[in-house]
């Protein structure tokens, strides 16, 4: 029997009911006679708050309320990838199908379609001991993801019957499994609360780069496969165009993108593009690798509360196949604004800036729920989770900047100087940190170059001397600097210009292969070697600065990768030829 | 207390109002539906709007639009309509000019209407929606080739008391059009607590652009009531989602002044004595800006679209206020107008650096402007930052200290500032006309300075090449 109650109380998106003895805090249920879906999110007494997720307009004190006995469930199995769903996991093309171009409330089509057939490959043997996280078999989701069939994380023992290879629908039995006398029926899907993180054997360190193809990230701030980081910013500092990057271009078996209270525009735009592009180094679509959850900023708040955990929990699922998962979430203030209004209808005791005092709790299960783990069947996987910060005015001493910072591993700092500048990604070099970087040189000596850490600290350090140099001139004058350090300067503006800014936009720059990157950063390090040399010998910086290698190294990021490599050798020696002319020129001049 | 209860048309009506607090009303009754539209007749039978904004079993909470002033707990009649707050939509809509509340106020008949669409809109699936890509030619440079707008784009005007964002409003209505096409934009402005002086004076500036004929206008003036301003945006919005997704119009939607549209969410927030934000602003603020802004767009397949261009007055000049920073951050980019530049006499003083249009990489370029058009601005940037740096360097530590390069940069700022920004009211660019003037200004530089452009490109377009255009 479902707990029935009635609404004594609208306001917003927020409901409250009377008479519900038994409801259970986070089931699900129907609000007012048109059945809209709703959270409990808050007991006391007799009394449940509830979120609704759809508009709440004409609901009326004295409409009924049922509760469903279900906590908020995602629905696991094949015809994720390369859909669009709303914060709990409508599908959107199929909403678009039952309502037309805009969201009417009231309609709960199911996630994946019962109509679609796949074909399973069984690989299970009948007769053997089976629990959670055991692979019966797989489907092809898509060309590049193979779907595998799990046993769900809460069944175990004896496989009775699996199904023979062939096509099955989403809700067909395709094996059963024997506990006792109990017979349970697995089929290609099983649903899965969302604010239960789906269990693991272990969690594993990172030391594994997430290869960007983002010069600044790959070089300075990289985050590991499993990682967290947090990319916070003012409006317009690039958050959003770096977080498409990553779904575009980092090497992950599967993306999620959570567009959280963000713009409806931006997910066309980015849908747009990932059908057009191929995931790097592949001829497949990156749509096939590709999974959208969104609830646009004017879409219903309490759907963009649970947007996060809906994504989280179908990157788990894929985790729990053996894959590694990225998941950015844009903008996790967006979210955390939800819980700042959930916090104030329910007259809870609000901590800094209104938002609940347990906001940090939540922010901490979040990105526990990011990880490197050995799966239940014994496979390595990971989810990697990148979330979005919108401080208010740019101010990251806010209380979500904070909080975030104290449970990620890497800062990307995006800093609205820069921004405009135009220097983009607008990544801050002095203020960012990743603290993976220790933990994964090895990764870096073995798969890149044995220099990798030499390289990247020279490169650091010159920036810092910039930084230095640029206080000492704002207090006494470009005048005292002498032809060295201007030298520095210009090899500084040099790292920054032709290496760290990056189009996302530029068909080549907008990925850089790392071995690309490694010899960019090489090239402009050799040149500065080679200068400093020149200067040394009172060769006029000037002259070294007009030098024709000069512009070629500042083109270098819009050359193909090909080309790139084939002109490396050349670029080398004619840094060494065109400055020891120069050299050789003044010799030539003192004897004179 | 005293309990009336009658039937009136298909409402309720009451007259056991509780308690009059600000803007706000609260009143026994049984049976009211959240959101809904609220008659209210004040003891002089006066009829005004409300909203109802909260509901408990015995006491609904309303918003009134034209204030609480004269309204007494005794004397004032409720009725409840069972109905959210529509419009009534037809093309009669266009050269009328309504109050904020949508009223007639132009002498003219009660417009016929073929349909009521509620104000508050429903939100485009986000699968639905194209995204913008037709580049709007507003024929002024630095939009057009700094920070151009595109159709189905929401790209507000961050101003300051005093600043000419009216001037640059009715030039852009006036000069804006995609090339190459004959449709012309319909234009629906949206008026918030702005003075009579300035609704009549863009009212006649329509009216000799002719473009009346193609426009509507719901006014709230700055004497008229606040809390008004909450429903008259959405009045605005509801006219132009018709417009273009009923008749497959283009729309150009002006919003003027989002600031006092917040004043007025502030004041209803205060009210209802929620926790405050920032300075004083609900924290459901976000949101509720979201749901004005991300009424702009366009459907895929559809012939329509809704562009907007709120202006907003940033108190204090202040760019971190909470109004235009969460405008910011739900806008698709912003034209900064700039004290400075304004006192230097630049028009339209519109500071390229801080300003930004996030959907014109999807605007431009070949077949849409010109192939040259993003690079070009993007060096055009780099030299006007570096040059602003640079002067501002040299107004401290003097010019002495001042290299060939940073003289040339220098050079270049103020240029820019001369004859790319500055333009007169009635000069109307076309794009190439924009993009040879960046040229120009480049030309004095060393191509070696020029590393944001592919050097194919400077094979082509540089004026030291030959190939002026233009
Ligand atoms: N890597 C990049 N390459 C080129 N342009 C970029 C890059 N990153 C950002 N931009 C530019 O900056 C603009 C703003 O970026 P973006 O939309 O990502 O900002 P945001 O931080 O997400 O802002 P908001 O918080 O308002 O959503 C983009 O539209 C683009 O013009
Ligand atoms: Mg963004």
């Amino acid at each position: 029997m479902p707990v029935r109650g009635i609404i004594s109380k609208v306001v917003g998106p927020f409901v409250t009911a009377k008479n519900v003895i038994g409801l259970h805090m986070y089931e699900l249920v129907r609000v007012g006679s048109e059945g809209i879906i709703g959270e409990v999110i808050g007991l006391s007494g007799d009394n449940a708050f509830i979120q609704v997720y759809e508009e709440t307009v004409g609901l009326r004190p004295g409409e009924p309320i049922e509760g469903t006995g279900k906590p908020l469930s995602v629905e696991l199995g094949p015809g994720l990838v390369g859909r669009m769903f709303d914060g709990i996991q409508r599908p959107l093309h199929v909403l678009q199908g039952m309502a037309g171009f805009f969201i009417r409330r009231g309609l709960t089509p199911n996630a994946l379609d019962r109509g679609e057939k796949w074909f399973l490959h069984p690989t299970a043997e009948p007769g053997s001991k089976v629990s959670g996280g055991d692979v019966l078999g797989y489907v092809d989701e898509s060309p590049v993801v193979k779907h595998k069939i799990l046993v769900p994380p809460d069944v175990k023992g004896v496989l009775e019957y699996v199904a023979l290879e062939g096509e099955y629908t989403v809700e067909d039995d395709i094996a059963e499994v024997r506990w006792g006398g109990e017979r349970i029926c697995v089929k290609l899907m099983h649903s899965w609360p969302v604010r239960k993180p789906r269990p693991y054997r272990y969690k594993i360190p990172p030391d594994t780069p997430l290869i960007t193809g983002q010069r600044i990230i790959d070089t300075f701030f990289p985050v590991a496969k499993g990682g967290t980081a947090a990319v916070p910013g003012g409006f317009g500092t690039g958050k959003t165009v770096l977080q498409h990057t990553l779904a575009k271009y980092a090497d992950a078996d599967v993306a999620i993108f959570v567009g959280c209270g963000e713009r409806g525009n931006e997910m066309a735009g980015l849908i747009d593009e990932i059908s057009e592009l191929k995931i790097p180094g592949t001829d497949q679509s990156l749509l096939d690798r590709t999974i959208l959850i969104v609830n646009t900023s004017n879409m219903p708040i309490a759907a963009r509360e649970a947007s996060v955990y809906t994504g989280i929990t179908i990157a788990e699922y894929y985790r729990d196949m053996g894959y590694s998962v990225i998941l950015m979430a844009d903008s996790t203030s967006r979210w955390a604004e939800a819980l700042r209004e959930i916090c104030g209808r329910l007259e809870e005791m609000p901590g800094e800036e209104g938002y609940p005092a347990y906001l940090t709790t939540r922010l901490a299960e979040f990105y526990a729920r990011a990880g490197r783990v050995v799966t239940l069947n014994g496979e390595e996987g990971s989810v990697t989770v990148i979330g979005a910060v919108s401080p208010p005015g740019a101010d990251f001493s806010e209380p979500v900047t904070q909080s975030t910072l104290r449970l990620v591993k890497v800062f990307w700092a995006l800093d609205f100087a820069l921004a405009h500048k135009r220097h983009f990604p607008a990544i801050n070099w002095l203020t960012s940190y990743s603290m993976y970087f220790d933990s994964m040189k090895n990764w870096y000596e073995k798969h890149v170059t044995s220099d990798w850490v030499k390289v990247r600290e020279e490169a650091m350090n010159l920036l810092r001397e910039e930084e230095e140099l640029r206080e000492l001139v704002a207090l006494l004058g470009p005048e005292v600097l002498t032809e060295a350090q201007r030298l520095t300067l210009e090899m500084a503006r040099m790292i920054r210009e032709y290496f760290l800014r990056q189009s996302a936009f530029h068909p080549i720059d907008a990925y850089s292969p790392p071995d690309k990157t490694y010899h960019m950063l090489k090239l402009i390090l050799k040149l500065r070697e080679k200068m400093s040399d020149a200067v040394e010998r009172k060769v006029p910086l000037v002259e070294l600065l007009s030098l024709p290698i000069v512009e070629e190294i500042a083109r270098m990021k819009i050359l193909p990768y090909d080309e790139f490599k084939k002109s490396v050798e050349k670029m080398n020696s004619e840094i060494n030829e065109q400055i020891g002319r120069l050299i050789e020129k003044v010799i030539r001049g003192e004897e004179a | 207390m005293k309990s009336q209860y009658k039937r009136v048309y298909s409402g309720l009506s009451f007259s056991t109002v509780k308690e009059i607090k600000g803007p706000l009303l609260f009143v026994e009754a049984k049976g009211v539906s959240f959101g809904e539209l609220v008659e209210v007749t004040t003891p002089t039978g006066e009829e005004r709007l409300g909203q109802v904004i909260e509901v408990t079993e015995d006491i609904a909470s309303i918003q009134v639009f034209e204030g609480t002033s004269d309204l007494e707990v005794e004397k004032t009649r409720i009725r409840f309509t069972g109905e959210p707050v529509k419009l009534r939509v037809s093309m009669d809509l266009l050269g009328r000019v309504f109050d904020g509340r949508g009223r007639v106020i132009d002498g003219g008949p009660e417009p016929i209407h073929v349909d009521e669409w509620n104000v508050h809109g429903a939100p485009i699936n986000p699968y639905s929606r194209a995204h913008p890509s037709e580049f709007i030619q507003t024929g002024i440079s630095v939009i057009d080739g700094m920070n151009p707008l595109v159709r189905g784009q929401k790209l507000p005007i961050f101003s300051g008391s005093g600043l000419p964002h009216m001037l640059l409003v009715s030039q852009i209505v006036r000069q804006a059009k995609v090339r190459g096409k004959g449709e012309e934009f319909v234009v629906v402005f949206g008026a918030m607590g702005i003075t009579a002086d300035e609704a009549r004076w863009f009212r006649e500036d329509f009216e000799e652009m002719g473009v009346m004929d193609r426009t509507v206008m719901f006014v709230n003036l700055a004497e008229d009531p606040a809390i008004e301003r909450l429903l008259t945006p959405r009045l605005a919005l509801t006219a132009a989602e018709y417009f273009s997704f009923e008749q497959h119009m283009h729309v150009l939607v002006i919003l003027s002044d989002m600031t006092y549209y917040a004043e007025a969410l502030r004041e209803v927030s205060a009210a209802r004595e929620e926790v405050p934000g920032r300075r004083g602003y609900p924290g459901y603020m976000y949101t509720d800006l979201a749901s004005i802004y991300e009424r702009a767009g366009r459907i895929r397949g559809g012939r329509g679209s809704v562009t907007q261009i709120p202006v907003l007055t940033m108190p204090e000049d202040d760019i971190t206020h909470p109004i235009p920073d969460l405008t910011g951050y739900i806008t698709e980019g912003q034209l900064i107008m700039d004290r400075d530049l304004h006192r230097r006499g630049v028009y339209p003083p519109i500071n390229p650096l801080p300003s930004l249009s996030r959907l014109m990489d999807a605007g431009i370029g070949s077949g849409k402007t010109r192939k040259d058009h993003k690079q070009l601005s993007d060096q055009l940037y780099y030299c006007y930052a570096e040059g602003v740096a640079i002067r501002e360097a040299a107004m401290i530590s003097g010019e002495a200290g001042l290299t060939e390069r940073d003289k040339l940069y220098y050079n270049f700022a103020d240029e820019f500032e001369r004859r790319f920004i500055n333009q007169g009211v009635y000069d109307d660019r076309d794009i190439e006309e924009t993009l040879s003037i960046g040229w120009e200004l480049l030309a004095p530089f060393p191509e070696v300075e020029l590393a944001r452009i592919d050097p194919s490109l400077i094979k082509e377009f540089h004026p030291r090449h030959g190939l002026r255009r233009g």
